[in-house]
């Protein structure tokens, strides 16, 4: 860890509240190059409070690449431009002195505006609540190594598992698409034989809800899939829309 | 005071005494459950898990937390892996050792019953949560992988690569999500509780407020549940997520819930080390590491060295050297303290002095780069990406960092605290880890209170109990709500000069170096000074923008971080209170000559339960003696 630090020149949108039409405001700030993204902005909030400023609000909270809550648009990328990286680990090192910073919400119709860089993903929920889940209830599981899985059927259920829900893929795209959100819970459950019972009621629910939340459709951009901080694999959406046509004509 | 901490254990023997129990618990008739109203506060795994559990069973449930959605509860975070005693490895495991295992890790302060009930019931985690989906490691053969950890002989921690508890979570999340879709869970996301309501000794309800919108409301139940994670922010810098807090335990607290040993705090010893003033969080390194990686400073004091230019004769691999028979792997407490010491020495490394190496240049040699990327690549990268710095190429730098609160709320053998009608599940409560807590099983506890212990109990609690008709009219909600309220006011209308950060900052630090890995007698008297000055400079000086109609981040962190001074002093008065060394409590004054944890079983072989007197008044120690009818004391070594 080399401490040295930086100036950079930050231009963040702010908005009070879904109604107020939003500006960029530029502030200029030197942080040291340890820092992380979010630290970068804690000290700019610090230094707002003394001077009686308003603090710039944003989403966050385990800090760590896990828990999906942070996110913004860093110079026209989501959680900025370091490949599979969240906002909270991105580090100050990545930027260069002198450089302008410009920070955004995530922009989509679907994912209203709070204030500044805070969004509404409560849609995201609602699309998991519409079939994203396999209906046990507790109590009535067999043992657990009672339906052996293969380990290539399980690795591939992780890797869409992996999903943290932050909605990168739908601020990246330029139809605001959830198509590689839902596709990853549709293709966890589908590569599992007890998520397989349900399979295509599944994938129904979950796109019809999709759709009635205003969110787009999915036009190839792979816009998604190159700012997803957990690689999620585009060839989820092939899979998700092989299960769906089955289940429209089954 | 008329207080007595009644465990209520069962009697029997240890393996009947769950069985039992539930048999004569009463019931509550499918017909009339959803006659009650539940309130589960907290979505981790602890309340996700019940939620889901008592909304299937027919329970009107309406579930809080803080976050945008139930499922970035901190549990999301678990890295490592879920315990369980399935014994599919055929070495030797069985409910009775892992039990076994819980109560010596915990250094014998923790409660037979509880702990003997979590060995149960943790084969039946692993079937539940497969049949959700988890996707947990398999062999080839398809079959579930295990592998050991936490200093553990046996091999019987289940994980999903370096995100178990991601899992777990999502796992819980979608079935509290079916029952949302069902309409018997009704989810308050974005909503902080701020007060639990009690009406006639029970608890009735909770106050809450809408973190858009400001709102601040009040919700009627016939039982809260409090599930809201542990408190080891109180350190400011921690592995804990930025939003964790004692908020709600403490509020209770103050409405007559007893707290159980606040002080036993675990520090975790590898995580990567601070790095300066802005920083915000620190960061686990798993230490399955520990597994591959040797930990070492130099010999002399004061060496700027690079860790290449230091030969082998200079350097101390210490903990090989102190502890031959478990090196590298001896439990949490004594790595973390081990560290400590060292550094305390001059000997730490990096430009702070506040660091030790973990080299995996012998592995990487013995093994291959390949099978340490294999294993560890994810870990590495992590490291990489916050440092800046390439494990493979020179050694990590890591230093211990709090991580989780074996204290909290205390509860009975049915997770009832000692407001009737409040139970508290999960890290928030205090009941299954003693003074110190074995790797991978937090994640155990937080389901198997929520998945299996808690319907039971809560039925015989409805079922026992005539609970008068109560609304939200009510006066006693009137009265909390203008607590609340007023709480709010007064916070905003200090407009001093101080940040919320810096006070958290400050108050941090002071637990940090007095209540955290070792403490004596005069830190300790000391720091129940400074926080007492400080709390109120804090309500003189502090400085949170704006109002609490809209989005007030400031005015969140500032309720919290007002709460931490009130509720740290107790931790101090605990760990001044506690003269013995055990697990995670270290008192310099208790050590034998090798400078090992001195436990005192003869006095304090307890679990110390505060009642609270008031903001900076004594509190009153209530004892629950702990028995040990089956697991004999002695003292714990791992040379
Ligand atoms: C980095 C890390 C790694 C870990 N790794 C492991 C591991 O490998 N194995 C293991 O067994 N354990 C591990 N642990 C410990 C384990 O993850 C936790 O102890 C456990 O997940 C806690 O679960 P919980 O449900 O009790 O609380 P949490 O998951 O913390 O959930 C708390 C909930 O309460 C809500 N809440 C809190 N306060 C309020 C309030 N005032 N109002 C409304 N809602 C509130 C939050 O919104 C959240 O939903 C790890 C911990 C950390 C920090
Ligand atoms: S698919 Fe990727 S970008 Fe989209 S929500 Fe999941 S993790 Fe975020
Ligand atoms: S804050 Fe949790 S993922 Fe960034």
């Amino acid at each position: 860890m080399s401490a040295s630090t930086i100036s950079v020149t930050l231009k963040i949108w702010r908005q009070k509240n879904p109604q107020d039409k939003g500006h960029f405001e530029t502030y200029p700030i030197t942080v040291s190059t340890d820092a992380s993204f979010l630290e970068m902005i804690d000290q700019l909030n610090g230094d707002l409070i003394v001077q009686g400023k308003d603090p710039v609000a944003f989403d966050h909270d385990c800090r760590e690449g896990i828990c999906g809550m942070c996110g913004a648009m860093v110079n026209g990328y989501a959680h900025a431009h370091e490949k599979a990286t969240t906002l909270c680990q991105t580090h100050m090192r990545s930027f260069k002195n002198g450089e302008e910073i410009v920070i955004e919400p995530w922009r989509a119709s679907a994912f209203p505006i709070i204030k500044d860089l805070m969004v509404d993903r409560s849609s995201f929920d609602k699309i998991i609540q519409s079939g994203g889940y396999i209906s046990v209830s507790t109590g009535s599981a067999p043992d657990a190594n009672a339906t052996p899985i293969s380990k290539i059927a399980a690795d591939h259920a992780f890797a869409s598992a992996a999903c943290i829900g932050c909605g990168a893929c739908v601020a990246a795209c330029p139809n605001a698409s959830a198509m590689l959100f839902v596709s990853a819970k549709i293709s966890h459950l589908a590569h599992l034989p007890q998520g397989r019972v349900e399979g295509k009621k599944r994938a129904a629910a979950m796109i019809d809800r999709m759709d009635e939340l205003g969110f787009g459709n999915c036009t190839n951009h792979r816009e998604c899939e190159a700012a997803c901080p957990k690689e999620i694999k585009l060839e989820n959406i092939a899979l998700m829309n092989r299960e769906f046509l089955t289940a429209e004509f089954a | 005071m008329g207080i007595t901490l009644d465990a209520k254990i069962p009697s029997g023997n240890i393996a009947d005494k769950w069985d039992k129990h539930k048999f004569e618990s009463k019931l509550v008739n499918p017909a009339n459950r959803r006659k009650f109203t539940v309130l589960v506060v907290g979505t981790g795994l602890a309340g996700a898990s019940a939620a889901a559990t008592l909304a299937e069973q027919g329970y009107k449930v309406k579930t809080f937390c803080f976050q945008d959605s139930p499922r970035r509860a901190h549990s999301i975070a678990a890295q490592g892996g879920i315990n369980a005693a399935k014994n599919y490895r055929n070495d030797g495991d069985s409910v009775y050792r892992l039990f076994y295992d819980t109560i010596k890790g915990g250094d014998y302060r923790a409660r037979e019953a509880n702990v003997h009930r979590l060995a149960q019931v943790s084969v039946n985690i692993i079937d539940q949560c497969v049949a959700q989906g988890v996707p947990f490691a398999r062999e080839y053969g398809g079959y579930l992988d295990n592998r050991s950890f936490g200093g553990t002989q046996v091999a019987r921690t289940f994980y999903a690569a370096g995100q178990t508890g991601q899992q777990l979570l999502l796992g819980a999340y979608s079935a509290l999500s079916r029952q949302i879709e069902q309409g018997a869970i009704e989810s308050h996301t974005r909503t902080e509780v701020l007060d639990i309501v009690v009406v006639n000794g029970r608890a009735r309800g909770i106050i809450t407020r809408h973190l858009i919108t400001g709102e601040v409301k009040r919700h009627m139940g016939d039982a809260v549940l409090l599930c809201t994670g542990g408190y080891s922010t109180v350190f400011f810098l921690s592995t804990n997520a930025m939003g964790c807090n004692v908020t709600a335990t403490w509020r209770a607290h103050k409405k007559g819930a007893v707290f159980a040993n606040p002080c036993f705090t675990q520090i975790h010893p590898t995580s990567i080390p601070v790095h300066g003033e802005n920083q915000s969080k620190l960061t686990l390194m798993s230490e399955g590491l520990r597994n591959d990686g040797r930990v070492w400073v130099p010999k002399a004091k004061n060496d700027k060295r690079r860790a290449e230019d230091i030969p082998e004769a200079e350097r101390d691999y210490y903990l090989e050297e102190r502890y031959p028979s478990f090196g590298n792997l001896v439990p949490r407490d004594v790595a973390s303290r081990a560290a400590k010491k060292v550094c305390d020495e001059g000997r730490g490394v990096g430009s702070s002095g506040q660091s030790v190496y973990m080299d995996f240049r012998d592995s990487i040699k013995r093994l291959g780069k390949q099978v340490i990327t294999e294993k560890y690549g994810n870990l590495f990268d992590m490291y990489h990406k916050i440092t800046g710095e390439n494990p493979m190429e020179q050694p990590m730098r890591i230093y211990p960092a709090p991580h989780y609160t074996m204290g909290g709320l205390w509860v009975d053998y049915n997770l009832m605290s000692t407001i009737p009608g409040l139970f508290v599940l999960g890290e928030a409560n205090f009941s299954d880890h003693g003074a110190n807590r074995l790797g991978a099983s937090a994640l155990m506890q937080g389901l198997a209170d929520g998945y299996f212990v808690i319907p039971y109990t809560l039925a015989n609690y409805f079922g026992a109990t005539t609970l008068e008709k109560v609304d939200t009219q009510n006066p006693a909600f009137g009265d909390a709500e203008n607590t609340v309220k007023e709480r709010l006011n007064r916070i905003l209308s200090v407009k001093g000069n101080r940040t919320v950060d810096s006070f958290h900052k400050e108050l941090g630090r002071a637990m940090w170096d007095n209540c955290g890995m070792s403490r004596n007698a005069e830190g300790l008297t000391k720091t129940i000074e400074h926080i007492s000055k400080l709390r109120d400079e804090f309500w003189n000086t502090v400085r949170v923008p704006g109002d609490a109609n809209y989005v007030n981040p400031e005015l969140e962190k500032a309720g919290r971080v007002a709460d931490f001074l009130e509720f740290s002093e107790l931790m101090c008065r605990d760990a001044l209170s506690r003269n013995e060394s055990c697990g995670g409590h270290f008192r310099e004054e208790y050590q034998t000559e090798d400078n090992e944890a001195r436990r005192d079983d003869e006095n304090y072989c307890y679990v110390a339960g505060w009642e609270f007197n008031g903001v900076g008044k004594e509190p009153t120690l209530h004892k629950e003696q702990l028995v040990f009818d089956n697991v004999k004391l002695t003292q714990r070594s791992y040379k």
